[in-house]
């Protein structure tokens, strides 16, 4: 059985990595189906069908909704980036540069003097392995 | 940059990838409560406490006909262990020296591993953590003093004990220092390794993990099902600057985190 929403062998990657796997693959089925219910309900005539179909749309708002937020908890420099640009009125181009720049000494990678990463070793979860 | 303050460290990067490695192949063998135990986070330097979802007892409030009730929460306790790097060996590495010196790394990682782990096994009452030991609902099952032999029966009893009480495996079995290396260095009368015998118990039992685990006193039983035993991280174990001379870097090794036991019969103590 194939699981599209791992890119790395399954069997590499650690218990939390597989649970944000399916979180993203739910965000990202959430996001087509709100996708699909606004193109429905731009040419649904019957009044009572798009009423039915604008209940469904707002389920799937939630859903996004909830994944987004457990992986903003889980990634917290996806969060912190993102309170940079959600819900602000204003350029969402200039937020979001704004937001990175203020990100940046975090990132994983990012050039800075400090090494690497914010300072994590990253040893994370630990279950199940031995010796 | 972030509170750890590397940036403002004399250090290369190349240099604090090599510490940040040395750190982590310090840590990793010594977590043995990690282990055995569900780990959650990191939830950030800024998360202070755990949600117990329950409140004190009630009291008057401030006005006539009020009640006043206290939300219960477990601090986050930070754990922080010194260290220092000469920055006449980091030169030295940054020339290509293989043999750099991270003695004092290394003691830093394992204390704090060794500080972890006893926050696991046997809490830290004065944060209100209590450990995996102290708060299991069963019996202790003394080691005793007929040396190791008799350890695969006291684990294979501490095994049934769990799964008589509803918890399912499979079971995962820490051990201290000392009696992993007495296990180690021993045998059954006909010659039968120990540890062959332990694993072998293990298996059976759904092939949990057998750890070391200094901080560790005896030997601790525990169901790997999860949901038992709750490690909320709140900064994972990182490396931190705190000052420099002429001679040498301070640096720190510290992580924020709190425990909880939420099945107390998911747990066997078997004490020295």
């Amino acid at each position: 059985m194939e699981f599209d929403q791992y890119h790395e062998p399954p069997e590499e990657l650690s218990p939390e990595l597989r649970t944000k796997a399916r979180l993203f693959a739910s965000l990202a089925e959430e996001a087509e189906a709100i996708n699909w219910y606004e193109q429905r309900l731009s040419v649904e005539p019957d009044a009572e069908a798009r009423a039915i179909m604008r209940n469904a749309q707002h389920e799937e708002f939630k859903h996004f909704s909830m994944d987004l937020e457990f992986l903003f908890r889980r990634i917290p420099i996806w969060r912190k980036l993102a309170e940079g640009v959600l819900f602000k009125d204003g350029d969402i181009v200039e937020h979001g540069e704004a937001a990175e720049a203020g990100t940046e000494g975090d990132e994983d990678g990012a050039e800075s003097t400090g090494g690497s990463g914010n300072g994590s070793l990253g040893i994370g979860s630990l279950k199940g392995a031995g010796l | 940059m972030n509170h750890l303050l590397r940036g403002h460290a004399p250090i290369t990067d190349e240099a604090w990838k090599q510490i940040d490695e040395e750190a982590t192949q310090a840590l990793v063998p010594r977590l043995g409560g990690r282990k055995l135990v569900d780990f959650d986070g990191p939830l950030g330097w800024g998360h202070s406490a755990t949600d117990l979802g329950r409140v004190s007892g009630s009291a008057d409030g401030p006005a006539d006909g009020v009640k006043l009730r206290t939300r219960q929460v477990l601090p986050v306790v930070e754990l922080r262990a010194d260290f220092t790097v000469s920055r006449a060996e980091l030169e030295a590495l940054d020339r290509g020296a293989v043999d750099t010196d991270f003695d004092s790394l290394n003691d830093a990682a394992r204390n704090i591993a060794v500080a972890e782990n006893a926050a696991i096994f046997h809490g830290l009452a004065e944060v209100g953590i209590k450990g995996m030991a102290e708060a299991s609902s069963h019996d202790p099952i003394p080691l005793g003093d007929n040396g190791f032999s008799d350890y695969p029966e006291h684990i294979a009893k501490a095994i049934e004990v769990i799964l008589s009480s509803g918890v399912e495996g499979p079971y995962g079995v820490a051990l201290s220092p000392e009696c992993y290396t007495g296990v180690v260095e021993s045998a059954e009368r006909g010659g039968y390794p120990l540890l062959s015998h332990i694993r072998k118990i293990m298996q059976e039992s759904g092939d949990g993990p057998l750890v070391w685990a200094p901080g560790l006193d005896g030997v601790v039983v525990a169901s790997l099902r999860g949901g038992d035993f709750l490690f909320e991280s709140g900064q994972d174990l990182s490396i931190g600057y705190d000052s420099h001379d002429a001679e040498q870097v301070n640096l720190y090794v510290e992580e924020s985190f709190t425990f909880r036991v939420a099945t107390p019969e998911a747990a066997v103590a078997l004490p020295k």
